[in-house]
């Protein structure tokens, strides 16, 4: 399944890019994060950055070179167990629908679901955090139910408030902060996902479970 | 204290960036160009590390409350201390109730006239977030309230490796870190190696990319440089990209075909191929080419960056060193 190995490219003249063939699956991902484990422990390597179905590797040249790091993840890679990180369960209060969730409408309509089932179905949902990137404590879940599914907005908005809670195609998550985006803004939580502040400045991990609760539900009956 | 009464187009508290948080979708962010930081803040004693201002387009005015030491590196934007100029790379002393004025864009110079980076004496002491003094604009924290600095805001100078006696010395220079162009026009040329993707470009796209020159348009901002030149093509069996790493100097191309270098403040996992990525040793010139200005992409390998990066911690330590032979601190 993931014996072969990752593509490996420089990125840089101190990065490396690790990348597995497609698809992307949960068992890839698990692999991505067991060999990030690794290599954070190596010497020279100062960042690891999981992606979807890839890693890249920050590193110091000075101290380890891109090919002695090639070898090492070739001769690491095949001995990785895609074993389940110690993720945490998270729950997320949502509000669903309402002002906070303006495209609900919208997302019944493109998926033929009720509104309340659309809430429904994506309440019900168990979610894996494969990566974070675009925003500080943006996560990328993995596990949202394909009838969800829903394009992103032909217009992007310019502003989406924080805790803002989308569908953008086959994907769901949270806007930690306030940003431009596409996506179908089914609700909002009061949870924050990113704060500077806290010795653990993200709510989330990747490898993190997470449920989202319908706190309360909005429903405009459309015509 | 430094008071600012004018901030210029945009001026940010920076250092040399918020790093080992890229997994948590931070970006690094940080000065632009790190070689000038850490020239500036060597010139006034400090160790690399301390924060300075990133100033962009001059237009800018600050008022230091205290006596102290500072130096510009980057372009100076003609800027004068109480009338008196003060040159890139050059260490002056300042005395309590001296202004420091930058002027409007200089257009003697086809490759400097964004960026300057000031550092002053003590560091600019703002509070420790995330184990960095920058701000993040994009998130709203760290540097000076998590802004840009505006009219009337009055920012903190730390505590000073130098003696009162140094701190008063007579100004002195040291030489500008060379812009070695091997081109023979005014395009700034960056060294270039491949990216992931770059296999994944039409013949007649990658040569492009080596061939022509790329010009720097006024969208560009610390996310990235918008370049426009000729429309550069991913092969038609190309499949979308899943999230993956990117990394300031990373040449990304969206479906425009018009690639974007992205910088400091760039985030963190991006969704377009990688046509390139600019050497660590030449993303110094990106910070500082002018909007409008030209580049050309320089084809490189790993050996080559290598070497280029050891000139580059060569021509540090020989300022390190000329510095503590006249008395000032080794940096940390």
């Amino acid at each position: 399944m993931t014996a072969a190995l990752p593509r490996m490219h420089s990125l840089g003249d101190a990065a490396l890019l690790c990348e597995l063939p497609a698809p992307a699956t949960l068992a890839a991902q698990q692999k991505i994060w067991a060999l990030a484990d690794q290599a954070r422990q190596w010497p020279g390597v100062t960042e690891v950055l999981p992606g979807m179905n890839n890693l890249s590797l920050m590193y110091e040249p000075a101290r380890v070179d891109g090919e002695e790091l090639e070898a090492r993840v070739a001769e690491t890679w095949p001995r990785l167990a895609a074993t389940e990180i110690a993720g945490r369960q998270i729950d997320i209060a949502v509000h669903y629908g309402g002002e906070g969730g303006p495209d609900l409408p919208d997302v019944a309509r493109h998926t033929g679901l009720t509104p309340a089932e659309v809430v429904r179905r994506h309440s019900a949902g168990e979610y894996i955090v494969y990566l974070l990137g675009f925003l500080p404590g943006f996560a990328f879940l993995g596990g949202l139910a394909p009838a969800l599914a829903t394009p992103r907005r032909a217009e992007p908005r310019a502003a989406v408030p924080a805790g803002s809670v989308g569908i953008g195609g086959e994907q769901t998550g949270v806007y930690p902060l306030v940003s431009p985006g596409g996506w179908q803004l089914i609700g909002r939580t009061s949870v924050r996902l990113f704060d500077p502040q806290a010795a653990e400045p993200t709510l989330l991990r990747p490898g993190d479970r997470v449920r989202f609760v319908a706190e309360t539900i909005e429903i405009v009956e459309i015509a | 204290m430094i008071v600012v009464d004018k901030p210029g187009m945009l001026a940010t508290v920076q250092d040399l960036g918020r790093h080992g948080l890229r997994e948590r979708g931070i970006c690094p962010g940080g000065a632009l160009d790190t070689l000038a930081l850490r020239l500036a803040n060597r010139l006034v004693g400090n160790g690399d590390d301390a924060a300075g201002l990133e100033i962009t387009m001059g237009g800018c005015e600050l008022r230091f409350e205290r006596e102290c030491r500072i130096a510009l590196a980057g372009d100076d934007f003609g800027a004068q201390l109480d009338g008196v100029p003060i040159w890139p790379c050059w260490s002056m002393p300042v005395e309590a109730g001296q202004t420091l004025r930058l002027g409007g864009a200089n257009k003697l110079s086809a490759k400097t006239g964004l960026r300057s980076w000031l550092a002053v004496s003590g560091g600019i002491d703002v509070p420790l977030l995330l184990g960095s003094r920058s701000t993040d604009l994009k998130a709203g924290f760290g540097g000076h309230q998590g802004r840009a600095l505006k009219r009337g805001d009055r920012l903190p100078i730390g505590h000073s490796a130098l003696d009162a006696t140094r701190q008063a010395r007579r100004a002195f220079g040291i030489r500008p870190p060379a812009w070695n162009t091997d081109c023979d026009d005014e395009a700034i040329s960056l060294r270039v190696m491949p990216g992931p993707e770059f296999a994944q470009f039409t013949v007649a796209s990658r040569d492009a990319f080596w061939r022509e020159p790329w010009q720097i348009t006024p969208q560009s901002n610390r996310m990235g440089s918008r370049l426009v030149g000729p429309e550069l093509q991913r092969l038609k069996r190309s499949v979308d990209m899943l999230s993956s790493g990117v990394i300031p100097g990373t040449v990304q191309v969206p479906p425009s075909g018009q690639p974007i270098i992205l910088m400091g403040d760039a985030q963190t996992t991006g969704g377009y191929p990688r046509i390139g990525v600019v050497i660590r040793a030449d993303q110094w010139k990106l910070a500082q080419a002018p909007l409008k200005g030209w580049l050309r992409m320089v084809q490189v390998g790993a050996a080559e960056a290598h070497v280029a990066w050891e000139e580059q911690q060569h021509y540090l330590e020989l300022v390190a060193q000329g510095l503590h032979a006249a008395g000032w601190p080794l940096p940390r």
